[in-house]
């Protein structure tokens, strides 16, 4: 984003791609806002600092990606009562974000929907759990809040609540329907429920300490975590890991996404009723998992990614197997596409279903899969590939409709997409020309450095912006899913169509609550 | 159809099978005993996550498998709390969850088991114990399995599920804290 035109001087900003951070005043801040929406600009995310022990107030920071990278707005405010400007004109994902802004750090927004978003009455309400003076009391017990739901009234609508807890084995959130008939005429969802206090907890750690936590953030992505973390550290740290360790990471970050999108292109099937496809899918994502943990000692790769490299090389014999079982689950998914492609009832439910347009993915901001499925074709790997990515090319997926056949049809292209890149990252793990080294010792991180590790797993792109304390130390850390941006597309994707098609659609986009409650 | 046909004869059943001395052969074979004696014909299971980061969550997916084919054994995980005969619970429970997890304790009929998965669920966990989490799920209801691990494999789940229904009237681990 060029800031130039605002009269604003932007500086590089240590990051692991493109990135930059300018300073804007109160009075600039919806400009360069609404300057870089004119740019085509999306919001990444909104996150504040406490800078009250070095006497600056608080920092209102606001990350923003366009075609030649990273924006990160910095935006200082001298107390504790002062507001920043409300961006949910510009940007509507910035509701949600704002709102957990005050819940966790007491610094507002002057927006209309001043209703808590992460707060559920388990602290008191004037207690702000990131700011550095903040004291847990362990008389505070759970509590429960009255949430104010926005209601649809009229003949013949009525309401269904569902959650936290669902039927099946998943995430806990509470979806509010206001229905007529089995017609769904609006969603609302109340999140949160598996707010756990990570953001906190990172400020008790060490720089290599955090790479676990950061791995346990929402444990379908812990390599995405783990590398945007490992990013941010050697950003701050401004090393480079060695080749092999590259190649090995881009190969956990492929068999991730491969492994999810197996297991959602089998949930999908069994959800528009065809059970056949969750058995085919799920033996395939089995042999996936099995194969994890025979080569890195995890079956979801857990811990495989460290700042400074990876924590175990891939034997010889490892690498030759993958190549091999890549090359023969090419031919089984195919197999499973063409099955799916010919089912009449299945696609009956698939197409037209849970439709989000290209033009109102971009005005929700939208990132991701469920983007590219409605037509919007970023993806890192593509558009700022860090090494390896540079070197393999990757081929971007994406479609038209935004409807659920077209999320499963970007999983199918991406699924076998990512064993192409798994075969040529075997091939070159095998070159013994590749030197043996896959870790550097964990740098020495100067003090008082904010870095920025920016990662496109299987969900979308996933931030971490990491600000360094003393000694190596983690002075303020937030980690940033892209399932931010994409639960409110839900609410609209969801609208028109009928009760009992609610968790097909759900489940097309298959967004993380873990990610999103911290 | 006969692309479906096709491909179901070419799978084959891939359901692993006793007699050989593996783990999880064992653990199903003795699983299958002891839920006929004690349950009847089936164990239902409702399953709660109570502030996991879904690595749990994944694993007991998994459970449902051709591989490990929890349904062949007679094992369910059911929609409401009302049909279940255990509670499978995941995370360190956070403060958020704490009230729905009590609540859909109390909807499980008696008499009822609590199998706790995880790192977090057992109070070992990387998010146990702040002022967003419990440090456990014993710290809300009574627990009659642990099972550790992060997250633990579907065979370390299936083997807390046996140890569970092998402990009929066995002392719950009390109950240290009482939630609304």
């Amino acid at each position: 984003m060029n800031v130039a035109p605002l009269g604003l001087a932007a500086a590089r900003l240590p990051a692991g791609v493109p990135a930059q951070r300018a300073q804007v005043s109160s009075g600039q801040f919806l400009t360069a806002c609404r300057l870089a929406w004119e740019q085509r600009a999306q919001l990444v995310a909104l996150w504040a600092s406490d800078e009250r022990d070095r006497r600056r107030g608080f920092c209102v920071r606001v990350a923003l990606e366009d075609r030649d990278g990273l924006m990160v707005l910095e935006h200082w405010l001298p107390g504790e009562d002062s507001r920043y400007p409300d961006l949910t004109p510009i940007f509507p994902a910035a509701n949600r974000m704002q709102r957990s802004t005050y819940d966790l750090m007491g610094i507002g927004a002057e927006a209309d929907d001043q209703r808590p978003w992460l707060w559920m009455a388990s602290w008191p309400i004037d207690r702000f759990p990131l700011r550095r003076d903040f004291e847990a009391s362990p008389l505070w017990e759970p509590g429960q809040e009255e949430y104010d739901f926005v209601r649809v009234e009229g003949d013949g609508v009525h309401e269904i609540p569902v959650g936290p807890v669902h039927a099946g084995i998943i995430e806990p959130g509470h979806f509010r329907f206001q229905i007529v008939g089995e017609k769904v005429l609006r969603l609302e969802e109340r999140l949160g429920y598996t707010h756990k206090g990570v953001e906190k907890r990172f400020e008790a750690m060490t720089l290599g300490e955090g790479a676990k936590l950061a791995g346990r953030i929402s444990g379908d992505s812990t390599v995405a975590y783990a590398w945007a973390y490992a990013q941010a550290v050697e950003s701050i740290a401004e090393i480079v890991v060695p080749p092999r360790a590259a190649w090995l990471r881009a190969l956990c970050l492929e068999r991730e996404r491969l492994a999810n999108h197996l297991g959602d292109l089998g949930a999908l099937g069994n959800d528009g009723g065809f059970a056949f496809g969750l058995a085919q899918f799920s033996l395939l994502r089995e042999d996936l998992l099995r194969a994890n943990h025979a080569a890195f000692g995890h079956r979801l790769l857990m811990d495989a990614v460290v700042p400074g490299g990876v924590a175990r090389d891939l034997e010889i014999v490892q690498a030759l197997a993958m190549r091999e079982h890549a090359n023969r689950l090419r031919a089984e998914i195919a197999e499973l596409r063409g099955i799916y492609d010919e089912h009449a009832g299945l696609q009956d439910r698939f197409r037209n279903c849970g439709a989000v347009g290209a033009e109102l993915a971009g005005r929700l901001g939208m990132q991701g899969l469920a983007a590219r499925a409605s037509g919007i074709g970023r993806d890192l790997r593509c558009d700022f590939p860090c090494a390896p990515y540079d070197a393999l090319g990757v081929n971007i997926a994406t479609a038209a409709n935004g409807d659920v056949a077209a999320r499963v049809a970007v999983r199918f292209d991406e699924a076998l997409e990512s064993l192409r890149l798994i075969e040529a990252i075997t091939a070159q793990l095998l070159d013994p020309a590749l030197a043996r080294d896959v870790a550097l010792p964990l740098p020495d991180a100067p003090e008082q450095r904010l870095g920025i590790g920016y990662v496109e797993g299987w969900r979308g792109p996933v931030l971490v912006a990491l600000e360094t304390g003393p000694g190596a130390t983690i002075r303020r850390c937030h980690p940033h899913d892209p399932s931010w941006s994409n639960w409110p597309a839900i609410e609209h994707a969801v609208i028109g169509n009928i009760v009992p098609d609610f968790p097909l659609i759900n489940k097309s986009f298959n967004l993380s609550y873990s990610g999103h409650d911290l | 159809m006969y692309h479906v046909l096709r491909q179901i004869l070419r799978t084959g059943i891939r359901t692993e099978a006793p007699p050989a001395p593996a783990p999880e052969d064992v653990v199903a074979a003795r699983l299958h005993e002891d839920i006929l004696r004690i349950l009847g014909r089936a164990l239902t299971i409702r399953y709660v996550d109570a502030g996991s980061c879904n690595g749990c969550e994944l694993e007991a997916q998994a459970l449902g498998n051709p591989y490990y084919n929890v349904e062949g054994l007679g094992i369910r995980f059911v929609a409401s709390p009302r049909h279940a005969d255990a509670l499978m619970v995941s995370g360190p429970v956070s403060k958020h969850m704490a009230i729905a997890l009590r609540r859909t304790w109390n909807a499980a009929p008696d008499p009822k088991l609590v199998i706790a998965i995880g790192e977090c669920a057992c109070g070992r966990g990387i998010h146990s114990g702040n002022y967003a989490t419990l440090d456990r799920v014993s710290s809300v209801i009574p627990v009659d399995v642990e099972v550790p691990g992060c997250p633990p494999s579907p065979t370390a789940l299936l083997q807390g599920i046996l140890a569970a229904i092998a402990r009929p009237g066995a002392q719950a681990i009390p109950n240290e804290r009482a939630v609304p």
